[in-house]
């Protein structure tokens, strides 16, 4: 009965399977297809793209303090828009991408960068990953040196005891 | 070897690490930012009036004195919960409050002020780059000036009467003197 019912389930019609595979590679293909969804509106763009470009770059390495875990790119806050068009009037009047994150950074602190720069306050983020990588790396290595251990040679009365043995259960 | 023996306790002394900086970071309110600005002169901004509040308020009006600069908008809904504050603060005169009107509606605001009190000596209203001058994410914002005009204490969110007796009105106190 058992094989009976495992039997029939798994038989499928090969035009399902198909149907299956085709509807899971339009999908992949439609998510592939759609571009992140950017909150830049087309009134805040420059007309230089090189600059535009630029800004655009800038944005993707701000904060936003509304929403804190999107960029200013990403976000549609008002705040947002607010520093966007700043960036873009920065740049516009000359500043360098550095002076310009560096006048948004002077403002609103290290927070504002997505990219935390290294400093006392920060080692421990920048540095855990390489921690944890160490810490296993010496819990690896004490494991494998545990295993090393070289088995000390038997002693005269060990053989005397295994030879006994062996005797023992050897076939006559 | 007492490492051998005490191994197995290993997991339980994690946990109650991880527990008490779980616990902690509960605790602790990392809502509110730091403003980079505390000690910076204040930002140099010269805002218009609202109509029926001349003159409008800009970086000359804090110099010489300890104040308060308080960012609002007729719209923030925990501004009006801070307002009754504010109202009773100015009515002291310990300190002047000074008002950024935040990306608001004049008329909005006018009628706002109207209906419920006016706490400040100027107000300023501000399309929203002075407040990025002054770090300002999020209003009601405080802060206090020194008389060097220094930035010298943020308040992020709504001040209550808590708040003005255990922080503002020592720290005011203290540069007043």
């Amino acid at each position: 009965m058992i094989r009976l019912r495992r039997n029939t389930t798994t038989v499928v019609p090969t035009d399902r399977i198909i149907n299956l595979l085709l509807s899971f590679i339009v999908c992949s293909l439609l998510i592939a297809a759609a571009s992140p969804a950017h909150a830049v509106r087309p009134d805040e763009m420059l007309a230089d793209p090189a600059l535009e470009a630029r800004a655009r770059e800038i944005s993707r390495e701000l904060r936003c303090l509304v929403c804190r875990n999107q960029s200013i790119d990403d976000s549609d806050a008002d705040l947002a828009h607010d520093l966007r068009v700043l960036v873009r009037e920065r740049l516009k009047s000359g500043d360098s991408n550095e002076q310009t994150i560096g006048f948004v950074r002077a403002r609103y602190g290290d927070f504002v960068l997505l990219r935390p720069p290294f400093a006392i306050g920060t080692a421990l983020l920048w540095g855990g990953p390489l921690l944890v990588l160490l810490l296993g790396a010496f819990a690896v290595a004490r494991l494998y040196r545990r295993r090393d251990v070289p088995v000390p040679p038997l002693s005269a009365e060990e053989r005397q005891r295994l030879s006994a043995v062996l005797e023992e259960e050897a076939p006559r | 070897m007492i490492w051998r023996r005490w191994s197995f306790a290993l997991p339980v002394v994690i946990f109650a690490g991880l527990a008490a900086g779980l616990y902690y970071g509960l605790q602790n309110d990392n809502e509110s930012l730091p403003s980079a600005l505390i000690d910076q002169p204040a930002p140099t901004f010269q805002l218009a009036s609202l109509p029926g509040h001349e003159p409008g308020f800009s970086s000359a009006d804090l110099a010489g004195h300890v104040s308060l600069v308080n960012t609002f908008a007729s719209w923030c809904t925990p501004c009006r919960a801070e307002h009754p504050v504010l109202q009773a603060l100015a009515a002291t005169k310990r300190v002047p409050i000074y008002g950024i009107d935040y990306k608001d509606k004049e008329d909005a605001a006018v009628a706002w002020i109207a209906a419920l009190g006016n706490p400040y000596t100027r107000i300023g209203a501000d399309d929203g780059r002075v407040g990025i001058d002054w770090g300002v994410y999020g209003v009601p914002e405080t802060f206090i000036v020194d008389r060097q005009g220094r930035i010298r204490y943020k308040h992020v969110g709504p001040l209550t009467q808590a708040d003005l007796e255990r922080k503002i009105l020592p720290l005011v106190a203290k540069l007043q003197k």
